[in-house]
């Protein structure tokens, strides 16, 4: 089986779309959404006639909880004032331009979805298992922390995506840890590509990791072309911070930095 | 209404995420007038953790899954071994220094940023600073300590190290804004292009107890304050701390004799009564020892919770 896996959309339906042609193109079985539908981009409504027409099936993330429910902020667990401002421009604008028939159906999606495929069990989620709202960096989360998730979640395999950056880990027991990264803004790396993973199991996996006894698994993440330029034309006629743009046209982070590891903001230019 | 012990919540360890090292146990070359520990070159309370005890320990909680590794004292960089430990935790999952920033050497930072680069988990150092001028942070933590301490700045930053700096707020609530602006201009003026600074809460126990006042009696967690609360912002949640005295509930409450909770780690997992009022702190301010922030949401409850 070929599970395409898209993390946070953040209302960049541009490259939805190109993702969903990407994926059907190397003949996804189906597709999934780890959450965060809305968010920074423009025109929240527009990804939802997508998730609908190409049966991705959701999970909940922060973001959806609260735009579903009406919170009053995102959850997304900023604390410092710069990244806090900012995420309340982006989640005040989603909040305005959600359709009533988009927030019922985010506030019924579920925090998790569990998959059983080719003798493996896959747990999608938002930020982890236990905590839709929980960061899981690259470089602060020990092996042994993903071997106790997975043992407690009772899964081989878990996939998520919150941070914004793909990452992976192989565990032991054929067990793994996927980060999916996000489709909504590019990954902090001076690129303006986003990107999904494509997990593929049993009979899709590489020859290589078919060869282990186990059920068999490989994980591609796939990097996204999109009219960028289009959604940041669209974003300045929403009047949506110049700082998001710069991000979208550049590559590089300008908010929410103050949540990353040192090392992950080193690998940034702010 | 005055809470008695009998009130108190208790809160159990949902699992053990954050291990922490009081490495250099109650000595510090400094004496801070706040410190919540009363830390100084003369408190032998507790002593330097060895080598051997941090190999153990590090083996003994792989089973347990713990996420990160803190090091904390005193001012962890007189151990003479630290070097050696965090390299060595460096192997195990992402480690955290807290430090006074003072007594750094390059040669050390050059061998630890070595090791960080082959590793796949990060080094943070966290250091004690808690104003942007010598006037606000010296008469707290010792005449020169801010010049001295931003010479360790530079150095880390030298090093490709980005610190995170931690304040202690001794001002009014009106002066936060211009005081962390005013402390990145100075934070670049010393080679550290992207400031992280970090305000941490008084904790009215050890010195600053005696510099201003102990918390009152009102100020303690009651049952009622947990109801619906997100006990993630609680580090006794997820963490527990090793001395040479054994383990304990948190790097706040050592000097608390009901805060040890066992000799080792397999013995420290039981609940712990809430009854400090540097609980109540907690309670406030969220999971203040830690350097994620991730916590800050309550309406987002733990599944296990």
């Amino acid at each position: 089986m070929k599970l395409a896996l898209f993390g946070g959309i953040y209302s960049n339906a541009l490259a939805l779309t190109e993702a969903i042609r990407d994926a059907r193109q190397r003949g996804a079985d189906a597709m999934y959404c780890l959450g965060d539908l809305g968010a920074f981009g423009p025109h929240p409504d527009r990804v939802f006639p997508l998730l609908h027409e190409h049966d991705i099936a959701c999970v909940q993330g922060n973001y959806d909880d609260s735009i579903g429910n009406e919170r009053d902020d995102c959850q997304c667990g900023y604390t410092d004032p710069r990244d806090n401002h900012f995420a309340q421009i982006s989640y005040d604008y989603t909040l305005a331009r959600t359709s009533d028939a988009g927030k019922r159906w985010l506030r019924q999606l579920p925090r998790e979805i569990r998959l059983s495929v080719d003798g493996l069990r896959i747990l999608l989620c938002h930020g982890s298992p236990r905590r839709t709202n929980e960061f899981l960096w690259e470089s602060t989360t020990s092996t042994a922390f993903l071997e106790r998730l997975c043992r407690q979640a009772d899964t081989d395999i878990i996939a998520g995506t919150h941070s914004g950056i793909h990452w992976m880990r192989r565990l032991s027991g054929g067990r793994c840890y996927v980060n999916a990264g996000v489709l909504g803004r590019p990954e902090n790396d001076g690129k303006t590509n986003v990107w999904y993973a494509m997990l593929r199991t049993g009979p899709d996996a590489d020859r290589s990791d078919r060869m282990s006894g186990r059920p068999a698994w490989s994980v591609d993440f796939v990097p996204v072309s999109y009219d960028f330029r289009q959604l940041a034309e669209q974003m300045r006629q929403e009047s949506l911070p110049d700082e998001f743009i710069e991000t979208i046209l550049t590559g590089w982070w300008t908010t929410c930095l103050e949540i990353l590891p040192s090392r992950e903001r080193r690998a940034g230019r702010w | 209404m005055m809470p008695t012990p009998e009130t108190s919540p208790h809160i159990e360890l949902r699992s053990l995420d954050e291990l922490w090292f009081q490495v250099a146990g109650t000595v510090c070359n400094l004496t801070c007038h706040h410190c919540f520990i009363s830390c100084s070159p003369r408190n032998h309370s507790f002593e330097f953790l060895s080598y051997d005890q941090v190999e153990r320990t590090l083996r003994e909680s792989l089973e347990y899954g713990v996420r990160e590794y803190y090091f904390t004292g005193g001012e962890p960089f007189l151990n003479p071994d630290l070097t050696r430990m965090l390299i060595r935790t460096l192997d195990f999952g992402p480690t955290t220094v807290l430090t006074n920033g003072t007594v750094l050497q390059d040669d050390w930072l050059d061998r630890l940023r070595r090791a960080e680069q082959n590793s796949r988990y990060s080094l943070e150092f966290r250091v004690s600073i808690d104003g942007p001028s010598p006037d606000i942070n010296d008469p707290i933590r010792g005449n020169g300590t801010f010049v001295r301490a931003m010479r360790g700045v530079s150095r880390l930053c030298r090093a490709g190290f980005l610190p995170i700096i931690t304040m202690t707020q001794t001002w009014d609530d009106r002066q936060t804004g211009p005081i962390l602006s005013r402390f990145r201009d100075i934070l670049k003026q010393h080679g550290c292009d992207r400031p992280r600074l970090k305000i941490l809460p008084r904790l009215k126990l050890g010195a600053e107890q005696q510099r201003t006042e102990g918390y009152g009696v009102t100020e303690r967690v009651t049952p009622d304050m947990m109801r619906g609360f997100d006990r993630d912002q609680l580090l006794c949640h997820h963490s527990r701390i090793v001395t040479s005295r054994g383990v304990f509930v948190c790097p706040i409450l050592i000097e608390s004799p009901d805060a040890r909770m066992g000799s080792d780690l397999s013995d420290s997992m039981q609940p712990f009564e809430m009854k400090h009022g540097a609980c109540w702190t907690c309670w406030q301010y969220g999971t203040i020892c830690t350097n994620t922030t991730w916590m800050k949401s309550p309406t987002v409850e733990a599944r296990s919770s």
